[in-house]
């Protein structure tokens, strides 16, 4: 924790059940920073809160796979059972019931978060014991461990789970091996990663910094969280091989908040590495998807609100505390480390010309087998369809919030970067869904998670959610439906990737599935 | 000499400046409003959106690069301020006869170069807390664009560091570097930079009332 | 001839006044123009137009019924002045609820004798939040200002009377 004004206000958060305003100067002060800085981290992160939460603060997760499932009803349930509105703390302070973007639990939901820690598979039954333990003031570490049993549901296994045991490559044999085996990012740009970690090892700089990018964030995604589960160790030898590569000491594990339950685990693991050259600290996120964005992740990781900065320069020159940094994400430095350890030629051997090797899918929505799949680049939508048990499909939302929404006539299409990047969200809609939910979904996600810095972002997020409000109460109007395809224009303005895709996967449903709209339009 | 082309006319650049800039230098108008000579740039406002190679961007932000071909002045791009400039009038209060800084806000005359007559979205009406603490310095929230600049030069200009940015997405505000959270607790002054960089009515000097007829306004 | 009306909603009638200030080219228009409802006709309903011009927002229901009259009514509306844009000054009530605006008007305000709420059928009931004409209609053209000048009345008028799109010069757009 030290003196990371983030890391010192989420313990704040969980001792006090929020950040009272003295506290906001009193670590201002102490940290030497200006009030508003520490006030902004406040009022930025939504873990965080400046009014009192009750002593069992539940988030309910607001994906649209958490809605497939019923969470709505649920979350109705629960306020019912303890008699609170939403959002508003009870008057005893038992109890603050609020909803929060995906939890990563898409293969596993409806789930929730008390007082930070993940439960997933909610049932009435779940949700009625659950209300029955906080009204008997029963501390959630004394709740039945089933409760907070989270299962990796990994469906198929390739490469990247293979206990690759050979001689470990460094430096610059390391890094010739990841060109030859054509490793590219796997968070979904795709960016070269060893011409990254050279650009680093290479860019000025008096200390140097390895991130790893665990804020996934993208509704429908939770690779990370498994990878994070089983494979910490290679995890972590990759961060020390690049560490390594680029000549970095230091390291961070920029974890999202929504996976504090995989805390004693990571520790756990990182207190079992050895090595005195290079140390990896854990970082919290606190509920704000705009982190993912790697320049909002250092930010973060700097103590201040997530804005996305100005790029370039980028983070290979000017990272963390303006120093050369590599940012990668998870499955990245595990595959990495895999190409260190002898597996580059058969991943070279893998997927197809332009995107080598293999990907982690998060597979959710209506399919029989939701969890994780591993598949050689340039697997059809299709084949995924059928592996995970999926009928009757009316369609497939590849990439998240952010992604593209196919039809049945797309699903010929592959994942891979030439076709369909991703950070591997597959999430499934068979026939009896009404897209206009995912669309009203979506577009409240942005309007939440947009972190506010640009106009078009900020307020074409905002528009947006309301159009897809009034359209999904039956309210809409055709100007609305033109509105929510025009915005795309000036969306595309925005300072960041967040906003520049916001109105993608709703203008693609409304193309696609216009009947399912017209209820909505009078 | 390197240079880039501006909707067709080719001008010169020196290395580390940006397409606003060698813009400025070459008498080339590229709207904007949350920039200001001076002042590190960080592209909030968007309205000098310009399409460099294809690609939309910042022109206050994006360094010039030699062979780059940048449009300003295109249907496109006119379609794209319209809306920035409606987003702003949308998401605030902004009733330019109430408003002391009319005809001389950066925001309407903006407006009024591109011609905006009407808000296209409906307007927020925005609550957002009035600061009239101080005995010479106000603040109304409703009308700020979060462009930074008081920011900026209270920080860098005057050594005050008074003011910073808070919240999140539509909850953006301003806030004030005291305890309290408010103007008076601070040692800000009328004369100070961060009060006349304002570019809208969101911080004003007290004690004055239309002083200046219309038809006299800086913009008018 | 070609058939206008005009009204104000939630407004306070400057914008018509501003129309007055065309002085001597009102008459101009006056050959070429017939006026149906207008508080210069005092025609109270409104018939079959070519044009209507709509000043003030909407404050209460009679507005809105009003509104939606002269859409249907005329084949080219135009919005005219701030208020009917952006509610104007009207909609500063929006930062206030309905019960604290009532009650600073007709219980708590001062020199206020006999405090009540009028609560008489025949007062339109009022809207929650005063809105801009654009939310409720479509709406054609729109003529900004606090009034808008009058120039900017003549320059409207001229080009729909001769069918064409009226294009406001720079120095006719301002919002005060």
């Amino acid at each position: 924790m030290g003196s990371n004004p983030l890391q010192l206000l989420i313990a704040i958060q969980k001792a006090f059940n929020h950040v009272p305003d003295d506290a906001i100067c009193r670590v201002a002060s102490a940290l030497g920073l200006p009030i508003s800085r520490i006030l902004g981290d406040v009022e930025f992160y939504s873990f965080l809160s400046r009014e009192p939460l009750g002593t069992y603060s539940v988030l309910m997760s607001d994906s649209i796979t958490d809605w497939m499932l019923g969470s709505r009803e649920l979350f109705l349930r629960l306020c019912g059972n303890l008699g609170v509105s939403p959002g508003v703390t009870r008057c005893d302070g038992l109890a603050t019931v609020g909803k929060t973007s995906c939890t990563g639990m898409c293969d596993q939901g409806p789930a929730l978060l008390v007082n930070g820690i993940a439960v997933a598979n909610l049932t009435d039954e779940r949700i009625d014991a659950i209300s029955r333990l906080m009204e008997k003031q029963i501390p959630p570490v004394a709740w039945p461990d089933e409760y907070f049993r989270v299962e990796s549901n990994i469906r198929r296994r390739g490469w990247l789970f293979q206990d690759w045991q050979g001689p470990i490559l460094e430096g610059e044999v390391l890094l010739q091996e990841m060109t030859d085996a054509g490793l590219r990012g796997r968070g979904g740009a795709g960016f070269p990663t060893a011409k990254k970690w050279a650009s680093c090892r290479d860019a000025p700089g008096s200390e140097r910094y390895v991130v790893c990018n665990a804020d996934e964030g993208e509704p429908g995604t939770f690779k990370d969280r498994v990878l994070l589960q089983h494979c910490a160790g290679r995890l972590f030898e990759g961060m020390a091989l690049c560490a390594r590569t680029v000549g970095a000491k230091r390291g961070f594990l920029y974890v999202r908040g929504e996976y504090r339950y995989l805390e004693a685990h990571l520790e756990a693991q990182l207190a079992a590495r050895r090595d005195a050259d290079f140390e990896i600290e854990l970082h919290w996120g606190a509920g704000a998807y705009i982190c993912g964005e790697e320049s909002a992740l250092l930010e973060s990781i700097e103590g201040k609100r997530g804005i996305p900065r100005v790029r370039p320069p980028f983070p290979v020159t000017f990272g963390l505390h303006g120093m050369p940094t590599v940012v990668d994400n998870v499955e990245t430095f595990c595959a990495a480390a895999a190409i260190a350890a002898g597996g580059g030629s058969e991943f070279r051997s893998l997927g197809t010309a332009g995107s080598c090797g293999t990907k982690l899918l998060s597979v959710s929505g209506d399919c029989a087998r939701p969890g994780i799949y591993e598949y050689s680049f340039g697997v059809s939508v299709s084949q995924i369809l059928e592996d995970c048990g999926a009928g009757n499909v009316l369609a497939v939302q590849v990439g998240g919030a952010a992604g593209s929404c196919l039809d049945a006539s797309e699903f010929g299409r592959k994942i891979c970067f030439e076709d369909l990047p991703t950070s591997g969200s597959v999430m499934v809609f068979d026939r009896t869904r009404d897209m206009r939910e995912a669309a009203l979904n979506f577009s409240r996600f942005f309007a939440h998670e947009s972190c506010g810095f640009c106009t078009p972002c900020r307020v074409g997020t905002g528009i947006l959610a309301q159009a897809m409000e009034r359209i999904s109460e039956g309210r809409g109007t055709e100007e609305d439906i033109t509105e929510i395809g025009d915005l795309g224009g000036i969306l595309k303005a925005s300072h960041c990737g967040l906003g520049q895709s916001a109105n993608r996967a709703v203008r693609d449903m409304l193309r696609k599935f216009p009947e399912h709209f017209e209820g909505g339009v009078n | 000499m390197k240079t880039v082309s501006l909707d067709g006319a080719v001008v010169p650049f020196a290395e580390g400046q940006t397409v606003m800039e060698c813009a400025l230098a070459a008498n080339i108008s590229i709207p904007h409003l949350c920039f200001l000579p001076g002042f590190l740039p960080h592209g909030s406002c968007r309205l000098c959106t310009v399409k460099i190679d294809g690609r939309l961007a910042s022109a206050c932000t994006q360094p010039a690069m030699a062979g780059q071909h940048v449009e300003i002045d295109t249907e496109e791009l006119r379609q794209v301020r319209l809306s920035l400039l409606r987003m702003l009038f949308v998401e605030g209060n902004h009733y330019c006869p109430a408003c002391e800084k009319s005809g001389s806000c950066r925001l309407q005359k903006a407006a009024y170069d591109e011609g905006m007559l009407d808000l296209h979205y409906r307007p927020w009406y925005p609550k957002r807390k009035m600061d009239a603490s101080h005995p010479d310095v106000l603040i109304d929230r409703d009308r700020c664009i979060f462009c930074e600049l008081c920011v900026k030069a209270s920080r860098d200009v005057d050594g005050k560091n008074i003011f910073g940015i808070s919240g999140r997405g539509i909850d953006t505000h301003l806030v004030v570097n005291s305890k309290s959270g408010l103007l008076a607790d601070t040692d800000i002054s009328a004369q100070d930079r961060a009060v006349e960089v304002c570019p809208v009515g969101a911080i004003l000097v007290k004690g004055r009332g239309f002083e200046i007829p219309i038809g006299k306004r800086l913009y008018d | 001839m070609i058939r206008l009306a005009t009204c104000s909603l939630a407004g306070c009638f400057g914008c018509h006044m501003s129309f007055l200030d065309m002085d001597e080219k009102f008459l101009g228009f006056v050959e070429r123009v017939e006026f149906d409802r207008s508080p210069f006709t005092d025609i109270k309903s409104i018939g079959k137009c070519d044009i209507g011009l709509v000043e003030g927002g909407l404050c209460n229901e009679e507005n809105l019924a009003v509104l939606k009259e002269f859409r249907e009514n005329c084949a080219i509306l135009v919005a005219v002045g701030a208020c009917a844009i952006n509610g104007g000054i009207p909609a500063m009530r929006n930062h206030f609820s309905m019960d604290e605006c009532l009650a600073e008007a007709y219980l708590d305000g001062i020199g206020i004798e006999n405090p009540q709420i009028p609560s008489d059928p025949e007062l339109p009931v009022l809207l929650q939040k005063v809105c801009p004409v654009h939310e409720a209609v479509r709406i054609d053209y729109f003529l900004p200002g606090c009034p808008p000048p009058a120039g900017a009345f003549e320059v409207l008028l001229e080009a729909l009377l001769k069918g064409e799109k009226p294009e406001l010069p720079r120095k006719l757009i301002h919002y005060d």
